[in-house]
């Protein structure tokens, strides 16, 4: 078994809880941490003839952004604790896009935080933390 | 006295609103005038016959190109169908491009530009014309399309101008310029403004007086008749308020709603068809026999072909260009995929919704035939067919679907309304390409082509549907001549990236990811 463990990771206060949890597991296991954050994209949305001209811009603005207001300073603080840290940055559907990371990567823990979507919202559409429960490879550490 | 004050204050709005309506008529009386005194030269230019027949040179002018297409690239539209599937499903994206437009969202985006009220009204005007015989025209007029369509949307993609802040410009004009100049052919430039020229005609005409006029007609034939630019400036208004306003949210709902719209039409039209599943096999008749003998219709065998060609290319904009304007925005590594994936737009637009539409209205017996002769009558000019209730354009359509429900109006008035809105949208952004293009990118310039956009939207809902439906066309061809003459130019690039693409296909260099 690997021993590396995938989080979730977004803006979030369930997200920051569930990063707190993840490094001390990871500290304690001497586990590889992979911080993965997901856009949310669908390839079947509709866009006008602006948006698709300005899509390509868009989404190098929306990388960079993630990046350095959300994983750098993340890894930055992780590596000066002595975290063995990675990130991961995608565009896609969250569930299945973490399920690509877990695999890819090899890990062996998938840990994120419980988003705080009410009862009804989460019947009607599903969550993120539901669906990852019911479909991931590895145990899930849901953080509340 | 006091009595007195108040009767006067009272019939005051009353005179108002008696002259009103009678000062609107009159306005949209001379603006129809001016409207189709000033163009008519241009509109005879265009459909001018063959000397010593009735046959117009544009027609053929179409039907040259999309064979020759269909020729030189070994009936690609068919040979590339099943690989155009898989590209729009995704199964050749790279998951690491995720985010950048795929294949289904440039589909859907063009394909918004095209469904509209070409597939609603367009056809109907054939088919009152033409016949039933017209629909065997258009579903050929369609096939043929999908080869023009592959070739202009990946020129469109391969000589597109990337500028430094990310943003693209692309489209005929772009491809006539640079296209040319790398083959070391004179007169690109030249070709490029006068396609430009035409674009901005045919996006105030077709993308926009046509769509407000018939949305016009839905609407007046559900609340009862009023004045036309009464609708023109509502609708003004909101197209205003998108393209410069940059309202985006009406923008996005109307994206998402319009598929949706185009989805139900298509079932609409198949339940009604499963409901006289029996006539199905004599509407087919009656389209090849009137397709080879113009059995009764104005014009005959050559009308029923003129119609069906003529309606078939509005609706699908195939040869026209204006669809590789709507593609070349997308972020591809190979331009050819934007081609494959091209060509099933006047597959969807024409030879399925088309021919819905078609097949609704013969089977629900709209056209009027001789009970005795199976002929269709012709009314008093013989220009048209007669129709029940005299319906024309997107009133016969309206009646065709509202015959099986009768609430289906409604819903086609409101289809009708989106349709034209997305239509405008779309084609406000190809009239500004062109525009850009002549005048130079900047926001004054941009504006000024918004703002005359909008003025265009209230002629049109005033003006009648035929100096319109008559400046529309002639305009979109018009397009059509200048971008085809390009593309005969222009095709051995094309067939060079086809063969290199194909081989790396065939070779695995190209694979799939799912």
């Amino acid at each position: 078994m690997s021993n590396k463990i995938v989080l979730g990771y977004d803006d979030s206060e369930a997200a920051k809880s569930a990063l707190a949890f993840a490094v001390s597991l990871a500290k304690a296991q001497r586990a590889e941490l992979v911080i993965a954050h997901v856009l949310e994209w669908s390839p079947y949305s509709f866009l006008t003839p602006e948006e698709i001209e300005q899509r390509h811009k868009r989404r190098e603005e929306e990388l960079k952004r993630a990046e350095d207001a959300l994983l750098a300073p993340v890894r930055k603080s992780l590596e000066d604790d002595g975290v063995t840290v990675s990130t991961e940055l995608k565009y896609g559907h969250i569930a299945e896009t973490l399920i690509d990371v877990i695999k890819k990567s090899g890990a062996s823990h998938l840990i994120i935080g419980r988003t705080g979507h009410s009862a009804l919202s989460s019947r009607l559409f599903g969550s993120v933390a539901g669906s990852l429960a019911q479909a991931a490879p590895v145990p899930v550490t849901i953080v509340p | 006295m006091r009595k007195s004050i108040k009767a006067a204050a009272l019939s005051a709005p009353l005179l108002l609103a008696a002259t009103a309506p009678a000062m609107a008529q009159s306005v949209d009386e001379r603006v129809n005038e001016l409207f189709a005194s000033s163009t008519g030269w241009f509109v005879n230019l265009i459909f001018s016959p063959f000397p010593g027949t009735s046959f117009p040179w544009i027609v053929a002018w179409l039907v040259v190109a999309a064979t020759v297409f269909t020729l030189y690239f070994g009936l690609i539209q068919f040979r590339a169908f099943p690989h155009s599937i898989s590209l729009v499903k995704g199964d050749y994206s790279d998951p690491n491009d995720a985010g950048e437009v795929s294949h289904f969202q440039a589909l859907a985006t063009a394909l918004s530009g095209t469904v509209g009220l070409g597939n609603i009204a367009g056809v109907a005007v054939a088919v009152g014309i033409g016949g039933p015989g017209a629909t065997f025209w258009m579903i050929l007029a369609g096939l043929m399309g999908m080869a023009s369509k592959f070739t202009e949307c990946t020129l469109g993609v391969k000589y597109r101008n990337e500028f430094e802040d990310g943003h693209v410009s692309g489209g005929p004009m772009y491809y006539m310029t640079k296209g040319f100049a790398e083959r070391g052919l004179p007169m690109g430039k030249f070709l490029a403004v006068l396609f430009s020229v035409f674009c901005i005609l045919g996006a105030f005409g077709g993308g926009n007086m046509f769509q407000a006029n018939q949305a016009h007609a839905q609407i007046s034939g559900v609340v009862g008749d009023y004045p036309g630019w009464i609708t023109g400036v509502v609708f003004a208004a909101v197209v205003f308020a998108v393209i410069v306003g940059g309202l985006k949210s009406i923008a996005r709902v109307t994206e998402k709603v319009v598929p949706f719209m185009g989805v139900m039409y298509v079932a609409a039209a198949l339940v009604i068809l499963a409901m006289n599943a029996d006539k199905i096999g004599w509407a087919f008749g009656q389209i090849f026999e009137g397709a080879f003998t113009g059995a009764g219709v104005a014009g005959g065998m050559v009308g029923a072909l003129i119609q069906g060609f003529k309606r078939a290319a509005f609706s699908n904009e195939a040869g026209v260009g204006s669809a590789a304007i709507a593609h070349s925005a997308v972020k591809t590594k190979e331009p050819i995929t934007e081609g494959f994936v091209s060509l099933l737009e006047p597959f969807i637009d024409t030879v399925v919704i088309c021919t819905m539409t078609a097949l609704v209205i013969i089977i629900t017996g709209q056209l009027i035939q001789d009970p005795n002769t199976g002929l269709y009558l012709l009314d008093e000019g013989a220009s048209t067919i007669q129709t029940v209730d005299g319906n024309k354009g997107v009133a016969l359509t309206s009646a065709a679907f509202s015959s099986a429900f009768s609430w289906f109006q409604y819903v086609l008035a409101l289809a009708v309304i989106l349709f034209a809105f997305s239509t405008m949208i779309s084609w406000s952004y190809y009239g500004l390409k062109a525009w850009t293009f002549l005048f130079g990118e900047g926001q004054t310039t941009e504006l000024v082509f918004k703002v005359i956009f909008c003025i265009f939207v209230v002629i049109g809902a005033a003006a009648n549907l035929g100096p319109v439906i008559d400046f529309s066309d002639a305009a979109i061809f018009a397009m059509a001549v200048v971008n085809i003459i390009a593309l005969y130019f222009l095709m051995p690039i094309v067939k060079k990236e086809l063969n290199s693409y194909m081989a790396r296909l065939k070779s695995g260099e190209i694979k799939k990811y799912s």
